[in-house]
């Protein structure tokens, strides 16, 4: 519900600022499975769904997993005139630490592996003490603004569309072995989407918010 | 929630003298600059946001040219050296067959770059100036800005993956060009030149308009 003048203006706490058009809206409690949508720009305001919390974190911790066995186990083997080249994730990211190249491996580092290896991690600091019935740990705002801001960056679902182009780019010229370092980075991908798409921003807000003050 | 056009009468927090949070939408008193629930900075406006999109912008340009000069793969087969460029690396591509991976290259370090580049400036001109279209499509222009940068990343995560892979000594190998730096930082500077962009603003002379009406 969206106010027309400033007359009728409740109390602030009961208020709620579209974050892309800054429209006003009364602030109402969403049931679960419904979605609130902004007045003027449609966007999604609220969409709070059951047991959310806890599937996030499962998801989170599921992708933390999946990192590690992406990282440690072979990821792409190449064959070709008989002779074999094995390529983990950690040679991968490595590639362009010779020469000028060198400062793209860091960034590699940190879009492929780091960052969103530090969304997970910090999703579940917040999320977890909440979901267990504490009270949210200390600068649990803080990690979730960190974890919201790092979003773009963390690109894992772009580098696995590049794997996939690549493995094109080669198909003609060699065999190609996928390893399963492959596949737990797949899985990885799918989960990420999953959770992203369980994610409230402004629901997780408020639930923290709420639980701060009780 | 059919309605498509502009919808007449809805206020702002901005219009009411109050400052909303664009990360957690709580509204807080007029003068606040440190969101009382999530504690990020807040402010009426973000006064600063065209300034930094330009800048950013055309630090973006700028380190485009040289992506799309230089090489991107240097390519080694048998003792000889062959060097491509994005382009290049495209038109290989096709002469290949692979069309299908040829259009998601070129959609990806071509057409998403340049058009990012055009959709984020009409973006910055259309808050000062008179445009065509309205809130409604820019604000639909700028999220789908947002969205699709990062997918630009493709071609430098293509260049890793290869040079790690092909790496058969004499018979084979591919190293990254200086292009895939310049490439990676162009695409990281348009990012931060859309997220610098506050879309409160698209929306601000409709609703001037409506109020002061």
């Amino acid at each position: 519900m969206s106010l027309e003048t400033t007359g009728d203006l409740p109390d602030l706490s009961e208020l709620i600022a579209c974050p892309n058009c800054d429209a006003l809206h009364l602030e109402r409690d969403v049931a679960p499975g419904d979605t609130a949508y902004c007045v003027r720009c449609h966007a999604v305001l609220e969409a709070p769904r059951k047991t959310a919390m806890t599937r996030i974190i499962m998801l989170a911790l599921a992708a933390l997993i999946l990192m590690v066995a992406a990282i440690f186990f072979p990821f792409l083997e190449l064959e070709a005139a008989g002779r074999m080249h094995r390529s983990s994730l950690l040679d991968t990211i490595m590639a362009f630490s010779n020469g000028l190249t060198a400062p793209l491996t860091l960034a590699m580092v940190a879009l492929i592996v780091v960052l969103p290896s530090i969304r997970f991690i910090a999703l579940i600091y917040v999320l977890a003490p909440m979901a267990a019935g504490y009270p949210p740990a200390r600068h649990a705002e803080w990690a979730f603004r960190i974890a919201d801001h790092l979003r773009p960056w963390a690109m894992a679902e772009v580098f696995i569309v590049g794997v996939a182009v690549a493995l094109v780019k080669v198909a003609g010229m060699a065999h190609i072995f996928i390893g399963p370092a492959f596949w737990a980075f797949v899985a990885l991908v799918i989960v990420t989407v999953l959770k992203d798409n369980f994610m409230s921003r402004l629901t997780l807000w408020k639930t923290l918010e709420r639980r701060r003050a009780s | 929630m059919e309605d498509t056009g502009t919808t007449p009468g809805v206020l702002t927090a901005k219009a009411a003298g109050l400052v909303g949070c664009v990360q957690c939408g709580r509204v807080n008193p007029a003068g606040t600059t440190t969101c009382g629930r999530c504690g990020s900075q807040v402010s009426t406006r973000d006064e600063t946001s065209l300034q930094r999109v330009w800048a950013w912008l055309f630090a973006g340009l700028v380190v485009y040219i040289p992506a799309n000069i230089y090489p991107m793969l240097r390519t080694q087969i048998l003792g000889q050296e062959s060097n491509s460029t994005i382009y290049g690396g495209v038109v290989d591509l096709l002469h290949h067959g692979s069309y299908g991976v040829a259009a998601i290259v070129f959609i990806a370090s071509i057409i998403i770059p340049v058009s990012k580049f055009i959709a984020i400036a009409y973006l910055a001109l259309s808050i000062n100036h008179r445009v065509k279209l309205s809130a409604h499509t820019r604000h639909k222009l700028y999220e789908v800005v947002e969205f699709i940068g990062r997918w630009s990343m493709i071609d430098v995560f293509v260049v890793a993956i290869l040079s790690s892979l092909v790496q058969l000594d004499f018979a084979a190998s591919i190293n990254p060009g200086i292009a895939a730096v310049s490439f990676a930082l162009s695409v990281s500077f348009t990012m931060l030149s859309a997220e610098s962009f506050d879309a409160r603003l698209i929306w601000d002379a409709d609703g001037d308009d409506d109020h002061n009406g």
